[in-house]
């Protein structure tokens, strides 16, 4: 039974937006799906394009080649020059881009609501009729591979995280990074990609999200048009790459230069709809309900007693995502207060994961994480982007897009007991990796003496 | 939902966000000044039952007379224990009703910046948790002592990230001896040296209303909205506004500085001081800018580096406007053996643009891109309150958002060639570059 408290009587008396915007959905005769959220605030409106392809669909020595074709995917088509998709939506005044997950490849532009069927057609042009030319992709691949160095390879705590994914999944395909090993992008051919394109971009593989100030009806009719005669492809099944069950502890040590270590543990956890069935099916809302009680900002549980009371730790946090395409982890990480060691900060997160299997997480921290939820719900209204992203993202990874709308009425449901349960099911020694960062002398000699070149590079 | 496996190809280019404006009406600002002085800027904003207060106060790093770190310690010190109230009670009461307070300080601007629901109870909450964070900060020795470590870590944290580290080295050499040259953060020496004493009265002379603005967009009326500036800013004294900022110099020479690192990329910065808020100059250096390299990835310094030559993932130019001199500023990143040639492309795309002028086909894409996407700028309560602090601190016009894409349209090219030779130099630009492809001698 669900606790009558005050936050519900508050949400009784809102007035209408509390009825979110309707949202509405057609399928194509060729497959591809379409979702309309009507959002009259401002006369703008987001196009987002969601494949169902990203990191872990990528065997072994091909990693990272869906986020480098997300790349090329702005390289041309028979239509369309290298670029130019960029030039044209700059001309509207758009703001456009691209991102690669695990679980998606997505491309997006934001525009005035009236100029959507510019973005319309270029996005059906590149769907099918994309070119891949040898000689740009040479020169792409390099600006991945500048992109790999510049967010992993010269990032000490980057490259922990990596490396302790390698070591928590045997097999998941979550082991491997999103933008890929270096080795396999040294390696990547443009037939490779030529064939990841005609594998997995066709209409019956995407979903088209639009939130704005639009009306649904004409946007069906303008996806018709564009999108409608896309050829459908014949898609082969992934194999489930499941991971088997972990029989114990694992640890790694990574050396890199840096200036302070860093800890990050991860247990392995199931996700919405995934393994756990019926009677399981609350918990990942329970995990999220743990995680926001350790994490869910300054008065949680890491920040009040970690960061403040015992002051064990400079920073903690948790990560835990309920949805996914397969099971994950919920992660803890942190880095040492001055006078403290790595070892002493593990005990207390250790600690604080047992209280969590010992003791019901009280009515108030449960409170205070509902009405958090309860606002952050109005506040992501602010921007259409974020609706968008969410809506296609559940839709991608094989969710129906209602599981995020009604989210937090799931939170609400969960006990204090439930969370004890998952705490105690999930967050085991057996199931947990650890990853720590072991700096290496950056040989800081600090700032070099200004070496007066008076225009040796003059111009 | 946020999941750090998510990979983004824009994330590093969001840095562009300067303000941009165009034909759709922009929102009326209303302006008034609280009884003890505050200025106050406001658009009211329907639909969704939520509001954002956003108070800033010239209190920014520059104001840290030599003894770097000042602003930002103090500025941190402010959401610890406060009134009546512990630390973990000011945490604990904006989060049980479900309202969001962040803070920080850079080198012009310090603010305090909350966000809530409008529903009357929550709100009164999280305000009288806002003025007693503003107005009575208790700056307890247990808090004064764990942020100075917090402190001392995050400069622990700069010195094993590159970009950090350029930075710093960046603003140190073209500000010499101006206030803008000090690390925000400050120095292990620095930030150890801080004492109560020093921190309180750094709060006492610039936390005051004189020095204050306060930028509210929500669901509220006229009078809602003065009462909400009313109520947040009630405990501070009047005090006087900030001294102005003495003018940086130009640096008479060019410097280059070589960092070690061991790092696989080399990361670039060269630049010298560029432009002001308000500066007469602005409109042509802005639309410059933006086709030089302020425009993602549809830009020639992102043509030449990244499209024609794949050398660096992020290349981008930018003036960052501020109270005084801002820096202008070109960066990109490449693998070490590729420094040189990434540093000669730059300059020579730098050159080139300033020799010519942009192509008139450039200017017009670019007046296009500004003026159609000011629709964007300006679709958020988020992004609106930004402008309306931003507005209110720089002392610009109440319709500068109206203004923005007609000053934006009739900008020409000749004025930017004229603007982009007179403001800059780059002769004696300043170069750092911070990667393994020092010459071994630091």
């Amino acid at each position: 039974m669900r606790r009558v408290i005050p936050w519900l009587l508050l949400v009784q008396t809102l007035p209408l937006w509390a009825a979110p915007p309707p949202v509405q959905e057609r399928l194509l005769e060729n497959g591809m799906k379409v979702i309309v959220k009507e959002d009259h605030r401002a006369p703008i409106a987001v196009t987002q394009v969601w494949y169902k392809v990203g990191a872990s669909y990528e065997p072994r020595g091909i990693t990272g080649i869906s986020h480098a074709l997300e790349h090329m995917m702005f390289k041309g088509t028979e239509r369309h020059g290298p670029n130019q998709f960029s030039q044209i939506i700059s001309e509207q005044g758009g703001q456009e881009n691209a991102f690669t997950g695990d679980d998606y490849t997505a491309y997006f532009q934001t525009l005035a609501s009236d100029r959507l069927a510019i973005s319309f057609e270029l996005e059906a042009d590149r769907m099918r009729n994309l070119l891949l030319k040898q000689e740009e992709f040479a020169k792409e691949i390099k600006v991945v591979q500048e992109e790999r160095r510049l967010r992993t390879e010269d990032k000490p705590k980057a490259l922990t995280y990596e490396q302790f994914n390698a070591a928590a999944y045997r097999v998941s395909p979550y082991r491997n990074p999103v933008i890929g090993w270096m080795n396999d992008l040294d390696n990547m051919r443009v037939e490779d990609l030529r064939e990841w394109y005609g594998r997995w971009y066709s209409p019956n593989n995407a979903t088209l999200v639009v939130v704005g100030d639009v009306e649904p009806e004409r946007i069906f009719q303008m996806a018709q048009l564009h999108f409608g005669k896309l050829k459908p492809s014949e898609l082969k099944t992934l194999k489930p790459e499941s991971e088997p069950t972990q029989l114990g502890e694992a640890r790694i040590r990574v050396k890199a230069p840096a200036q302070q270590p860093y800890l990050l543990m991860g247990y392995k956890t199931p996700v919405v709809g995934r393994e756990v069935k019926g009677d399981g099916e609350w918990e990942p809302y329970a995990l999220e309900m743990l995680a926001a009680v350790l994490d869910g900002g300054g008065s949680a549980r890491f920040a009040r007693e970690l960061v403040r009371g015992e002051r064990v730790a400079v920073a903690a946090s948790v990560d835990y995502e309920a949805f996914g395409r397969l099971p994950g982890m919920l992660t803890l990480d942190g880095i040492p207060a001055e006078g403290h060691n790595m070892a002493e900060l593990e005990k207390a997160l250790r600690q604080q994961v047992d209280r969590l299997k010992k003791e019901p997480v009280s009515e108030k921290e449960m409170e205070r994480v509902r009405n958090q939820l309860l606002a952050t719900k109005v506040y992501e209204r602010d921007t259409v982007f974020y609706q968008a992203m969410r809506i296609g993202m559940m839709e991608t990874i094989g969710l129906d897009w209602r599981l995020a709308e009604n989210y937090v009425e799931r939170m609400k449901q969960i006990t204090p007991e439930q969370v004890m349960k998952a705490a105690q099911k999930y967050l085991n020694d057996d199931n947990l990796t650890v990853a720590e960062l072991d700096p290496q002398p950056i040989k800081d000699k600090g700032f070099a003496k200004p070496l007066i070149s008076g225009g040796r590079h003059g111009i | 939902m946020g999941s750090n496996r998510r990979m983004t190809r824009w994330l590093a280019l969001i840095c562009l966000a300067l303000p941009i404006g165009n034909p759709w009406a922009a929102p009326k600002i209303e302006s008034w000044n609280t009884e003890n002085g505050a200025k106050v800027l406001f658009v009211p904003s329907p639909g969704l039952p939520m509001v954002d207060v956003r108070v800033v106060f010239d209190a920014g790093s520059a104001r840290d007379d030599g003894k770097p770190g000042s602003a930002v310690l103090t500025n941190g010190l402010l959401t610890e224990s406060a009134g009546k109230w512990s630390a973990d009670e000011v945490a604990e009461r904006m989060e049980a009703v479900g309202a969001e307070l962040s803070n920080g300080a850079q080198r012009d601007m310090a603010w305090v910046a909350l966000r809530s629901l409008t529903e009357k109870k929550v709100l009164d909450t999280a305000l009288e948790t806002l003025a007693a964070v503003l107005a009575e900060p208790r700056f307890e020795r247990g808090d004064v002592e764990r942020l100075r470590l917090t402190m001392l870590s995050s400069l622990k944290q700069e010195a094993e990230s590159l970009a950090n580290i350029g930075e710093k080295a960046f603003y140190e050499t073209v500000y010499q001896g101006h206030p803008y040259a000090s690390n925000p953060n400050g120095t292990p020496e620095s930030v150890n040296g801080l004492t109560e004493e020093a921190l309180k009265a750094f709060y006492r002379r610039y936390y005051v209303a004189a020095n204050a603005v306060v930028a509210i967009v929500g669901d509220l009326s006229l009078d809602e909205a003065k009462d909400v500036a009313r109520r947040a800013l009630a405990g501070l004294p009047a005090g006087s506004k900030a001294i102005p900022l003495p003018e940086p110099a130009i640096p008479d020479k060019a410097v280059e500085r070589r960092i070690n690192h061991p790092s696989t990329q080399t990361h670039i910065f060269l630049g010298q001081p560029g432009m002001k808020r308000g500066d007469p100059d602005y409109f042509p250096l802005y639309v410059g800018n933006h086709i030089l390299g302020g425009n993602g990835l549809v830009s020639i310094l992102s043509e030449e580096v990244r499209e024609k030559r794949g050398l660096s993932y992020s290349v981008s130019s930018h003036f960052m406007p501020m109270s005084q001199l801002g820096p202008f500023q070109i960066t990109a990143q490449t693998q070490n053996s590729q420094a040189d040639e990434a540093v000669r492309v730059m300059r020579d795309t730098l050159r080139r643009f300033m020799e010519e002028g942009p192509a008139e086909k450039e200017l017009e894409s670019a007046k296009r891109n500004i003026s159609g996407g000011f629709p964007m700028q300006i679709a958020s309560n988020g992004k609106i309150v930004q402008y309306l602090a931003m507005i209110g601190f720089y002392g610009l016009p109440l319709d500068y958002l109206d203004r923005l894409v007609p000053n934006v349209m009739e900008v020409t090219k000749e004025q930017i060639r004229d603007a982009f030779r007179r403001r800059l130099a780059p002769e004696r630009f300043i170069t750092i570059t911070v990667g393994k492809s020092g010459d071994g001698k630091d």
